[in-house]
């Protein structure tokens, strides 16, 4: 921040740029979320979803929302954790870097290949195996799990390789096993990492919406156990929008969408005064 | 030799591109713009019309929107757009006020589908309804194999789900449980694939891979649909203010071609013939 001086003039232009096309988006979803909510009313708080009936509940799918993403998160997030100590000493050395590649190449691939492969290989297996339609919560939460895991387990991996790599002399020379090393050093070094990327995986998970729209199976309704169908708040807004311009139920998605916008901000926030305080 | 073959191959393509390019001959010369707004239904046939007349003569630009019956009507109405796409027949203070000229260019027909192995085939009215508003909930109750049926749907705004809720559950009410699909592809996959599921799908897009029961006695074919005694189906019209001048009258009369017809079909709807 003192080097202001020293900034070159299209790097302060381009960061204006982005800065007052993100303000421009903010405001733009405020104000027609605004309108929305004015047109829709109180109806938009309630569970019944009938645009030709007036009304324009979206509390089911904002219950969708939450629960999917929270869910995905803390499987995503766990299975991360273990890949990543894994890969840093508890794997035989080879596995680990197969692994590793795996967890690269797996960032590359495209949402709707998971959404396409899953549609004909796990949801029947949920519904042969389980009951249900196997368009499901449990269904999409595998797999939205899976898609977020590689971006959470590379950059907590970044940290974990960097902390590993300064401490395993001096933990070997106290006597720590490079298992043991992991455990008590890096694990408890690496904590503030290990809370940002899954504030990057919350963000995916949450803002998904292809993967719940091919596998949640969109009922509007809300979802009790991991086999109930559900819809959210992403997948809502692609369904409605892919017919509907203009109208009550239009606007109503940018409520949607701007609820959306203040998960993500306020996840944000929370994440960041986390890590400030752990550091 | 590579290149012979390579030219030979050139010229065929070419032959052939031109031979099925002819029904677009007429619009070799002209000029000019043409909107169309409307139903969503119609859009696919629109678009591939629209693509098919702008890459023979790149100085015609047809641009093509949806918003639904109401918006083609009221467009087109005050000079918005030159045609405006309905769903439905048109209303006749909508006729007296605008002073529209409607073209009825297909037959959009949807059918209740269920999945090959299901025992089930003949479905009635009020057993689609029951189903659909989540009182039948088992197979067993119609005369199926015992098993929850898994009922899909489609989203809202969607053709197909307006054909469906208005001619074949006369309006009832929808089961909030029912899953959504958004496209005749993934609701044919999702039937497809699921013994105990139910669905419905325009009847174009009827294959092997799904069984269509009678509904009400009637087998839904194409021809039950095109003769009358199916009757999920509705007609899907083109209207202009005024009968049709220029561009637009040229655009109207591709759609009543014989590749216009194909274009219809391949969208998954019965081309009709042009009224005289």
């Amino acid at each position: 921040m003192k080097d202001n001086k020293n900034t070159p003039i299209w790097l302060k232009a381009s960061a204006v740029y982005v800065s007052s096309l993100m303000s421009a988006l903010f405001v733009f979803i405020t104000v027609c979320a605004f309108d929305g909510l004015v047109r829709s009313g109180p109806s938009l708080f309630g569970s019944v979803w009938n645009p030709e009936g007036g009304q324009f509940g979206i509390m089911p799918m904002i219950w969708a929302s939450g629960l999917l993403s929270v869910s995905s998160l803390v499987m995503g997030w766990s299975f991360s954790v273990g890949c990543c100590c894994f890969i840093r000493g508890y794997g035989p050395k080879w596995m680990a870097k197969l692994l590793a590649r795996i967890l690269r190449i797996m960032t590359a691939i495209p949402t709707v290949v998971y959404g396409f492969a899953s549609v004909f290989l796990l949801v029947p297996l949920i519904r042969n195996g389980l009951g249900g339609s196997g368009f499901s919560w449990m269904t999409a939460s595998l797999v939205l799990s899976l898609l977020i895991m590689p971006t959470m387990v590379l950059s907590m991996d970044s940290a974990f390789r960097t902390i590993e790599s300064e401490t395993r002399l001096t933990s070997a020379a106290l006597g720590f096993t490079r298992e043991q090393n992991i455990a008590m050093v890096v694990l408890p070094a690496s904590k503030q990492w290990m809370w940002s990327s899954a504030l990057l995986g919350f963000g995916r998970a949450a803002g998904d919406t292809l993967i719940p729209t091919m596998l949640a199976g969109n009922a509007v309704q809300y979802a009790n156990t991991p086999l109930d169908a559900m819809r959210t708040l992403t997948a809502h807004i692609g369904l409605v929008l892919s017919s509907d311009v203009g109208g009550t139920a239009y606007l109503s998605l940018f409520v949607a969408g701007g609820i959306l916008l203040f998960v993500s901000i306020s996840a944000n926030i929370l994440f960041r005064l986390v890590r400030r305080k752990s550091l | 030799m590579k290149r012979i073959v390579v030219s030979v191959m050139l010229a065929i393509i070419l032959m052939a591109s031109s031979a099925v390019a002819a029904p677009l001959d007429v619009f070799k010369g002209q000029k000019g713009n043409l909107d169309i707004a409307g139903g969503t239904a119609h859009i696919p046939v629109m678009k591939e019309a629209a693509k098919r007349i702008m890459s023979v003569n790149p100085d015609i630009r047809i641009t093509v929107a949806g918003g639904g019956s109401g918006v083609g009507v009221k467009q087109v109405g005050e000079g918005l757009v030159t045609i405006g796409n309905t769903g439905r027949a048109l209303k006749d203070d909508e006729i007296s006020k605008y002073g529209l000229v409607s073209f009825a260019f297909a037959i959009d027909g949807v059918a209740v589908v269920v999945n090959p192995a299901n025992k089930v085939d003949a479905l009635t009215t009020q057993q689609v309804i029951d189903i659909y508003a989540g009182k039948i909930k088992d197979w067993k109750e119609i005369g199926g194999e015992p098993g929850a049926i898994n009922v899909f749907g489609r989203e809202d705004g969607s053709g197909t789900r307006e054909v469906f809720t208005e001619k074949a559950i006369n309006k009832g009410e929808l089961a909030p449980s029912v899953n959504v699909v958004s496209s005749n592809g993934a609701m044919k996959t999702a039937v497809a694939q699921d013994k105990r599921a139910i669905g419905y799908v325009g009847i174009g897009h009827i294959d092997k891979s799904v069984k269509a029961p009678k509904f009400d006695g009637t087998v839904p074919t194409q021809e039950n649909a095109a003769n009358g005694k199916y009757k999920v189906t509705r007609n899907l019209y083109m209207n202009t203010k005024g009968e049709p001048q220029g561009l637009t009258k040229l655009f109207i009369d591709y759609i009543f071609s014989s590749e216009g017809a194909e274009i219809t079909k391949e969208s998954g709807y019965i081309p009709l013939p042009a009224k005289k």
